[in-house]
């Protein structure tokens, strides 16, 4: 090759060039394999809200609805339930739920539209595992505290506002969906009470 | 007739030169033992599983709503359908064995050294890739323990800042794990994952080839050309890549000696496969575990989570740290460190034999470390369990850690020149 005559600057320009335009329909290309693992126009339809009746839910149990394929648990808390949240503040990371893991209308003490109803989606924060309700031996997990939410997963730990233990390995609270109560004993899962808000 | 055809041959393709640069012709240490079984081993267990996965594949449905149901007419309807998923299954499990065996001889006598680094790399991206089509392989029947094990494992990458929900949703393709995660596992598993493990293994013989085998004793057979008598040289002919540029001493050619001597490890292999395979196939539900039975059920997490064992040491890091995006970190570290044990590893000395006490006792806590992660990533999560976790995770970081220290100046024994026995 040493005696054929070379023009280096141009043979640079077409190497980058060709590299440049190639690079570019690599890039092109690559979007149809990375977009093809989006949700599909299917799973994105089956998101849609769900109807609960609650006036069925005894006082202290807890129904598992399925919303968008997650369980999301419905409990009835009794008055004492309630009463007792405010009891352990201090054991929690975020006892006063400051991190957005809820819609504003449910951002106070019971982290709920009615302090009866909790609703929150059973999918732990750390991993995505399904907390176990305990209703009445949760001090075997958490001393003076007898109902909860136990993972057993990884044994993280909610209280019945499911607000997340201190030293467990989930970061932050249940999150609890869009909801609202389109009568007294219909709860809608999915639409939340600012209609602004609907889609969560 | 047979001669005329590999002369027509090796005109057109170097068959005869490979067959002696790679097995009949190659410089293998005379003195390999016990512990240089597990490397045929490992690639006897891909062939299996190659082999019965695509056997299974006729007969299984990659969907949601079939999956579960096509792994039971597997079991019961298809002819041998009931073997083939077993060696399947059990072959997973020995692949495992056999690649943390086969990690643990490189660990004691130091051959992911100087010159064989990247041997090494390519030996952990095969372990990595093998995870990867091991937890992909592990959703498709389609039990609650296959939906459960990859909802814990894909929200792992949740963890990750800013991008973590995306990801997580981009990897699935739905908004819980789905039909569409099935079907695209079950494209990796059984296309993607396998070609790239084809492809890394290939690289990895060709990387040991280049740099020759290590040995229990760490010492080179490879020696400068010029630097050995002729009449202390093997007697044996190796072919002219290696005689060309080293004098070798101390070896044997592979064919047929270690050929034969690996048909023996894979004998009592075998033995033992067969006797899990047959008598035990559940591997007592390590293998196989119980919540697997029943179908994948996304509103009910099995009581008890736990990982198929040999995901047991990474999955207790994991779970010891009571930090979720720390918890990903120090999972995904415990396998970074292995990838970078030939930069820890400062000394010279290659064989834990000629090593000092300290590097012997180091490699042992780290072995039980291992075990013990192992062992707790398949009980529940107690506070005993995840103090003794706790302890367990930082001897395993301990192992890397002190190893780099002291390394630099370790007091090893004198190594002789020669393999002497």
């Amino acid at each position: 090759m040493s005696n054929v005559p070379v023009n280096n600057g141009r043979r640079r320009f077409l190497t980058a060039a060709t590299v440049v335009v190639g690079g570019v329909g690599v890039a092109g290309v690559a979007v149809p394999f990375i977009g093809s693992w989006n949700p599909s126009a299917r799973a994105k339809a089956a998101g849609a809200p769900v109807e609960v009746n609650v006036s069925k839910i005894e006082p202290g149990q807890l129904i598992r609805a399925e919303w968008r394929g997650k369980p999301v648990y419905v409990v009835r808390r009794t008055e004492k339930t309630v009463n007792d949240l405010a009891k352990h503040d201090d054991q929690l990371r975020d006892p006063s739920s400051e991190k957005a893991q809820q819609p504003a209308y449910a951002t106070n003490a019971y982290r709920s539209i009615k302090p009866e109803f909790l609703v929150a989606l059973g999918v732990c924060t750390h991993l995505g595992c399904a907390p176990t309700h305990h209703g009445g031996d949760f001090d075997q997990f958490v001393e003076g505290v007898s109902q909860g939410f136990f993972c057993p997963c990884h044994g993280s730990k909610f209280d019945m506002a499911g607000r997340v233990f201190q030293g467990v390995p989930a970061p932050l609270n249940l999150m609890v969906p869009e909801h609202s109560f389109t009568s007294a004993d219909t709860l809608l899962i999915g639409v939340g009470s600012d209609v602004s808000k609907g889609d969560a | 007739m047979l001669a005329n055809f590999m002369a027509w041959m090796d005109k057109r393709l170097p068959l005869t030169d490979a067959w002696n640069k790679h097995l009949a012709q190659y410089p293998a240490p005379k003195n390999f033992n016990f512990w240089y079984f597990f490397g045929s081993l490992a690639m006897l267990v891909l062939v299996n599983q190659i082999l019965t996965g695509v056997w299974l594949t006729m007969s299984y449905e990659p969907s949601g709503d079939g999956a579960f149901a096509s792994v039971e007419y597997i079991m019961r309807d298809v002819d041998y359908g009931w073997l083939l998923r077993y060696m399947h299954s059990t072959g997973a499990s020995a692949f495992f064995v056999v690649v943390y065996l086969h990690m643990m001889r490189g660990l004691m006598y130091g051959s992911y050294q100087k010159p064989r680094e990247l041997l090494w790399i390519f030996g952990m991206l095969i372990f990595l890739v093998l995870m990867a089509e091991a937890f992909m392989g592990y959703l498709l029947p389609w039990g609650n323990m296959s939906y459960w094990g990859a909802q814990v494992i894909i929200s792992l990458f949740g963890a990750i800042p800013v991008i973590g929900d995306d990801l997580t949703l981009w990897i699935r393709g739905d908004y819980v794990i789905s039909g569409a995660t099935l079907n695209r596992f079950f494209a990796l598993h059984v296309i993607a994952m396998p070609l790239v493990l084809v492809i890394l293994v290939f690289l990895h013989i060709l990387a040991l080839h280049e740099v020759g085998s290590n040995n229990p004793e760490g010492i080179e057979v490879k020696k400068k050309k010029g630097s050995i008598p002729v009449e202390e040289q093997s007697k044996f002919t190796f072919h002219k890549q290696y005689t060309d540029k080293y004098d070798i001493v101390d070896a044997i050619p592979f064919h047929p000696y270690y050929s034969v001597k690996d048909i023996m490890g894979v004998a009592g292999f075998l033995i033992l496969f067969c006797w899990v395979m047959f008598f035990a196939p559940e591997g007592g539900g390590y293998f196989m575990e119980a919540p697997n039975f029943e179908p994948a059920n996304g509103l009910k997490t099995p009581e008890h989570i736990a990982p198929v064992w040999y995901f047991g040491p990474f999955y207790t890091i994991l779970r010891v740290i009571p930090d979720k995006l720390l918890g990903a970190i120090g999972m995904f570290s415990a396998i970074i460190v292995l990838f970078l044990v030939p930069w820890f590893d400062r000394g010279v000395v290659k064989s834990v034999k000629y090593r000092s006490k300290l590097h012997l006792f180091n490699l042992i806590q780290f072995s039980i470390c291992f075990v013990v992660l192992g062992a707790l990533g398949t009980l529940p999560a107690t506070p005993v369990y995840n103090m003794m976790g706790t302890i367990a995770s930082f001897g395993y970081f301990g192992f890397f850690v002190a190893l780099w220290f002291y390394s630099k100046n370790e007091k090893c024994k004198p190594v002789p020149e020669r393999v002497s026995h």
